[in-house]
């Protein structure tokens, strides 16, 4: 049942046995960092890729805009092979990327102008570009700020005005490779329930490469990539709930997540995965109000 | 003391200097100074101060900005002066020993300072109300035709462009690597000239580095976004010249008609 819902969505992006390296030079053959690897994304996707670094999942990542072109195997967007240059620029308006590092995706030094940047590469008439950058400021709740310098800016204000260049192209997918890495605790909350509002307002497909495991946690669907291959592929739920297994792997868990964990080792009375604070709360509340001792 | 550097040095105001569109300024200000060279006498070059002082009190700056820019340069015009005073030769006004200074000279030397003055306020006040992007942008619009004979307009720009983002993000690393080589016991205060060039090498080289891989992150999100050069691309924002513009270039029109009738008939003393 579960199956043919799946088969009622349309396959946006995907990868099939993807094998990359970097060419060979001086006769070193350099390792492959993505080996025989194989994933599919449908559309309105809220999709998590974790692994610890050097695992992958960047390299991966830049597939999916034909950024890389993959050495064997074949990557598709929307039925386009990437291979194929004279729809490159077309793969990459349907797929856009957002980087870890806000400073160095902003070109222009007016705000409004930078949101613009991809429009005007795309020959959009200036008409057109005014009303959507309007539209892409305000969806990232950034309009007021249009004139600003960037330099003006908070990390995750900047970070949202690299979102607004992305939305404003009207693309179909965002990859973000560890778009909160360098934000304070203030600036990954605003970036999240932006990346979480295009995705549930806009229908947009959302590709979030993180080391943050709360914020996979919101996600409807955790990869697990590591040494270039993809080793875990389902619900956060059951993901997670392989406390042992990913711990394995030298990854962690929600802190609530291995909270109750450890404390159903301990032989208290908790669900099986719990994934986020309210959650645990709930559980946690359960528990003590019963106030019976299985330990 | 990096923060002192502002660069462009545009002062924001929204009086009817600051609105002009770029381009006019651009050409404007070049149309101004071969004024200040075609008037040959004191008085056609007094017009052209006129000129200058009329559109500075419109632009609503501080007057004390024309002081601020003419400060760096005073030793180039008291250089000039002294040179023309004394070396123009002519009928002598003023002899002594082996000086004798020249009716000519004294002339020249009042003449020139005057121009160089003008010509140095005359463009600061182009800098002093126009943004550097608005500037970069009225140049590659002007620059245009320039690429038929296959001059990269376009990519001179986006470079200035991007230069102009970069500077205070990069004035801001600056400062974090010299706190951090002083944590680390860097010393750039004391010592001749040499070693101080020479403590500069401990900044800059993690400076450099930094910014090449600022640059490779920037071309990757640059190509996400489409970039593909000047080819194809449109701008959000198109230059339009308004009435404004025009009776700008009507008054620069006025006063260099002015001039060239006051070099022709205007009274004989004070020229050259």
């Amino acid at each position: 049942m579960i199956k043919g819902f799946k088969m009622a969505k349309k396959k946006f992006i995907e990868a099939n046995s993807i094998s990359f390296s970097y060419p060979s030079y001086d006769g070193i053959i350099p390792p492959l960092i993505l080996d025989g690897t194989s994933i599919s994304i449908e559309e309105g996707e809220f999709m998590a890729v974790l692994g610890h670094n050097g695992s992958g999942k960047s390299t991966l990542a830049k597939h999916f805009n034909a950024i890389l072109i993959p050495t064997e195997g074949k990557v598709s967007v929307n039925g386009t092979e990437t291979s194929n240059e004279a729809k490159l620029f077309e793969i990459r308006q349907e797929v856009g990327m957002v980087f870890q590092n806000p400073d160095n995706q902003i070109v222009a030094t007016i705000i409004e102008e930078d949101v613009a940047f991809a429009l005007e590469n795309l020959g959009v008439p200036p008409e057109e570009i005014r009303k959507r950058v309007d539209d892409a400021l305000k969806k990232v709740d950034m309009y007021d700020y249009r004139l600003h310098a960037p330099n003006q800016l908070s990390g995750g204000q900047k970070q949202r005005i690299a979102i607004a260049g992305i939305i404003a192209m009207r693309p179909k997918c965002i990859v973000l490779d560890e778009p909160t890495a360098m934000l304070d605790p203030k600036g990954r909350r605003e970036v999240m329930s932006t990346i979480k509002q295009l995705n549930e307002e806009m229908g947009i497909t959302v590709v979030l490469i993180t080391h943050y495991m709360d914020e996979a946690a919101m996600c409807n669907r955790v990869v697990i990539v590591d040494e270039g291959k993809v080793i875990m592929d389902s619900t956060p739920r059951e993901v997670f709930g392989n406390v042992e297994e990913i711990k394995k792997r030298m990854l962690d868990v929600p802190q609530v997540t291995e909270l109750c964990h450890e404390l159903k080792k301990e032989g208290f009375d908790l669900p099986d995965c719990v994934l986020n604070e309210e959650e645990c709360v709930e559980a946690l509340e359960k528990l003590l109000k019963g106030g019976v001792w299985n330990g | 003391m990096l923060k002192d550097i502002t660069f462009g040095q545009y002062f924001p105001g929204d009086s009817v200097i600051h609105k002009l569109d770029p381009r006019m300024k651009l050409i404007l200000i070049v149309a101004y100074i071969v004024l200040l060279f075609v008037a040959d006498g004191l008085f056609s070059l007094l017009i052209g101060t006129l000129m200058l002082g009329v559109i500075y009190s419109m632009s609503k700056l501080p007057w004390k900005l024309v002081i601020k820019c003419i400060k760096p340069i005073m030793p180039i015009i008291i250089f000039t002066a002294v040179l023309n005073i004394f070396f123009v030769e002519g009928e002598p006004l003023f002899e002594w020993w082996i000086i004798s200074v020249s009716k000519k000279g004294v002339l020249t030397a009042v003449l020139m300072c005057i121009r160089i003055i003008c010509l140095i306020a005359g463009s600061s006040l182009l800098t002093y109300t126009t943004t550097p992007i608005a500037l970069t942008d009225g140049l590659e619009r002007l620059m245009k035709p320039l690429q038929k004979i296959k001059v990269p307009v376009h990519e001179l720009s986006m470079m200035m462009t991007i230069a102009l983002r970069f500077i205070p993000t990069l004035i801001d690393e600056t400062q974090k690597i010299m706190a951090a080589q002083k944590a680390r016991g860097a010393d750039m205060e004391s010592g001749n000239v040499i070693q101080k060039a020479k403590a500069l090498i401990p900044i800059l080289i993690p400076l450099f580095v930094s910014a090449f891989r600022r640059a490779d992150e920037l071309a990757l999100a640059m190509e996400c976004r489409c970039y593909h050069g000047g080819e194809g691309r449109t701008r959000m924002k198109q230059l339009k010249l308004t009435s404004l513009d025009w009776v700008a270039a009507a008054f620069i029109t006025v006063g260099f008609a002015a001039v060239i009738l006051m070099n022709k008939f205007g009274p004989e003393v004070f020229r050259l």
